[in-house]
């Protein structure tokens, strides 16, 4: 009832996934969260379109989507500025827009950032596994069939016509993120930042680290200063639990943050990136410069709770 | 007394339980529980034990427990719940929990085809145990394990522990492709990959069974706390057992 074809793809780029604000609850069964790296613009752009904030929308990795509205849509594009384009002309992010059937909406590849969000007013109909429609590429369930967009995929919106009017809400500009290619990640110490020595602790914190191309959803690959652990220490740990932004350091002594793809972990986490800035996880790109600040727990949450306003301002 | 009210679950006074749960922040929003320091089946169970009292109780405000060998990552919403509000709960339920809160075991007798194209490292574990192929395969299908926790990939189980014979260290180098239904070994634990992933055990076998399937309700085929018992079948037998029910194949008990 009321699910009408929306959206054709006619180019899916290097990775276009259906995501939403991810799959919670089911660590114990080895499930990862997966979702929208950047949920802070995945959940402005539902709110943009007239959609509840965790709906699912499509994240588009560094370039190359081109799709085709088979019906008039209500759509916004937030996150990374992919460079967005209606047919000819470019398509203002962090606001939603009517596009006509028949327009053609593409990405002309990376100005700032990583990921863009794309949704589109009455969501994308796909199966929900676990309470998400979140594609999880490592087991292949979620999203599309478990996998990538690629060309000809069809995908489906519940009445979206019916968010038409909502075509020009925006997010205040003075709110918007702004990514660069030099990052300052606010990080808690722990949970086992006493098992690396001073030395390494030190430099986690006054060095910059370099982003590694083999960085992917499952995590971001530095390189830099070594970070060692204390002398006498095996390299692993008893794996545990282990959650996105944490940052752990394997044998070589180079960081890796978790993101969304990985519950459980073998090596020591020296540190872990605060909820406010997750989201801009999904916007380091390989060649960027990350630094690490430590905060304390109370500016963490004052940080989220600044977070969590703008979201709120959205939803009225 | 001042013991932990669940080391006398296994009977076994040599484990490490901590006397107070221990705690470490992972960031602002998860806590990890640490119960012991040690992979040891006491240590597993009071693990378990925790983890079922908190699906038993959910404490408002907690998006997700994870148990593992001897910790739990409890994540929740620090707007919703403090971080001392969540550790005195949580203290609160340890003080509380009782062995009897521990479900009877389910055992579950999983088919592998060992050796050749299926257990490319049989004949290594060979070598470096000094025993026959053949003792390999009866001594990994002889005990009656653990599942002590799943993790890595969905549905994939650590399982413990392994009769001292068949101890080995992980392969030196892991293999970047392990294929679906590989058994493997590596120190104390026997594990099955539920999907190609890399992987880092001595694959001994395949099983042709599914250990994970997003469209049933537990989607795992194997959870923490579960027995397991493994049976060496031919390869004429794999494509019989493809078409078993593994989810309704276990026996109650031990």
């Amino acid at each position: 009832m009321g699910n009408t074809k929306s959206l054709e793809v006619l180019a899916a780029g290097p990775l276009t996934t259906v995501q939403d604000i991810g799959r919670y609850g089911f660590g114990k069964y080895g499930v990862p969260s997966s979702g929208a790296l950047d949920t802070f613009s995945l959940r402005v752009a539902n709110l943009l379109v007239g959609n509840p904030e965790g709906e699912a929308g499509l994240e588009i990795t560094l370039t190359g989507l081109r799709a085709k509205a088979l019906v008039d849509l209500c759509l916004a594009v937030t996150g990374g500025d992919l460079q967005p384009h209606c047919n000819d002309a470019p398509l203002s992010m962090w606001q939603s827009h009517v596009i006509r059937r028949g327009d053609v909406v593409h990405f002309k590849g990376p100005r700032q950032g990583c990921r863009a969000y794309l949704a589109i007013g009455g969501g994308i109909d796909v199966a929900s596994f676990m309470g998400s429609k979140s594609t999880n590429l490592g087991s292949r369930f979620g999203g599309l069939q478990g996998r990538p967009l690629r060309k000809g995929d069809v995908l489906n919106a519940t009445e979206p016509h019916e968010h038409l009017a909502k075509a020009g809400l925006a997010l205040r500009p003075s709110v918007i993120p702004r990514y660069s290619e030099e990052w300052r990640l606010r990080v808690l110490f722990g949970p086992q930042h006493d098992e690396f020595n001073k030395k390494g602790r030190r430099r986690f914190l006054h060095c910059p680290f370099e982003v590694k191309t083999q960085s992917d959803r499952t995590g971001i690959r530095l390189s830099g200063p070594l970070i060692e652990r204390k002398e006498g220490l095996p390299e692993s740990i008893i794996s545990e639990g282990v959650v996105s932004g944490t940052v752990q350091v394997p044998g070589d002594a180079q960081p890796i943050i978790i993101l969304v793809e990985t519950v459980t972990g073998g090596y020591r986490k020296i540190a872990t990136v605060i909820s406010a800035d997750i989201p801009l996880l999904g916007q380091v790109k390989p060649g960027d410069q990350v630094m690490f600040q430590a905060v304390s727990l109370e500016k963490a949450l004052e940080a989220l709770e600044r977070t969590e306003q703008i979201i709120g301002m959205l939803k009225g | 007394m001042d013991r932990a009210p669940w080391r006398n679950l296994s009977g076994d006074v040599n484990s490490m339980i901590y006397k107070h749960l221990r705690y470490r922040i992972m960031g602002d929003r998860a806590l990890l529980v640490e119960v012991g320091d040690e992979i040891h089946a006491a240590e597993n169970q009071a693990v378990r034990a925790l983890s079922i009292t908190l699906e038993k109780h959910p404490i408002k405000g907690v998006t997700d427990v994870v148990p593992t060998y001897r910790s739990l990552l409890i994540t929740y919403d620090p707007l919703k719940i403090s971080l001392p509000a969540l550790k005195a709960e949580i203290s609160k339920f340890r003080k509380r929990m009782k062995p009897a809160d521990l479900p009877e075991p389910r055992t579950f007798k999983i088919p592998v085809c060992y050796g050749g194209p299926y257990g490319p490292d049989l004949e290594w574990v060979a070598q470096h145990t000094g025993m026959s192929p053949e003792e390999i395969i009866r001594a990994h299908t002889g005990s009656t394990y653990s599942v002590y926790m799943i993790g890595f990939t969905p549905g994939h189980p650590y399982i413990a522990e392994l009769p001292e014979a068949l101890v080995t260290p992980r392969r030196e180098s892991p293999r970047s492709h392990v294929p679906r239904g590989s058994v493997g070994i590596g120190t104390k634990q026997t594990v099955i990959y539920p999907f190609e992933s890399p992987g880092g055990m001595h694959i001994l076998g395949r099983t042709p069974w599914v250990l994970f399937d997003p469209n049933h309700s537990p989607p795992t085929l194997l959870n923490m706390g579960d027995r397991v018992r493994f049976f060496s079948i031919q390869q004429e037998e794999i494509a019989h057992w493809e078409t078993q029910n593994p989810w309704k194949s276990w026996q109650p008990g031990l």
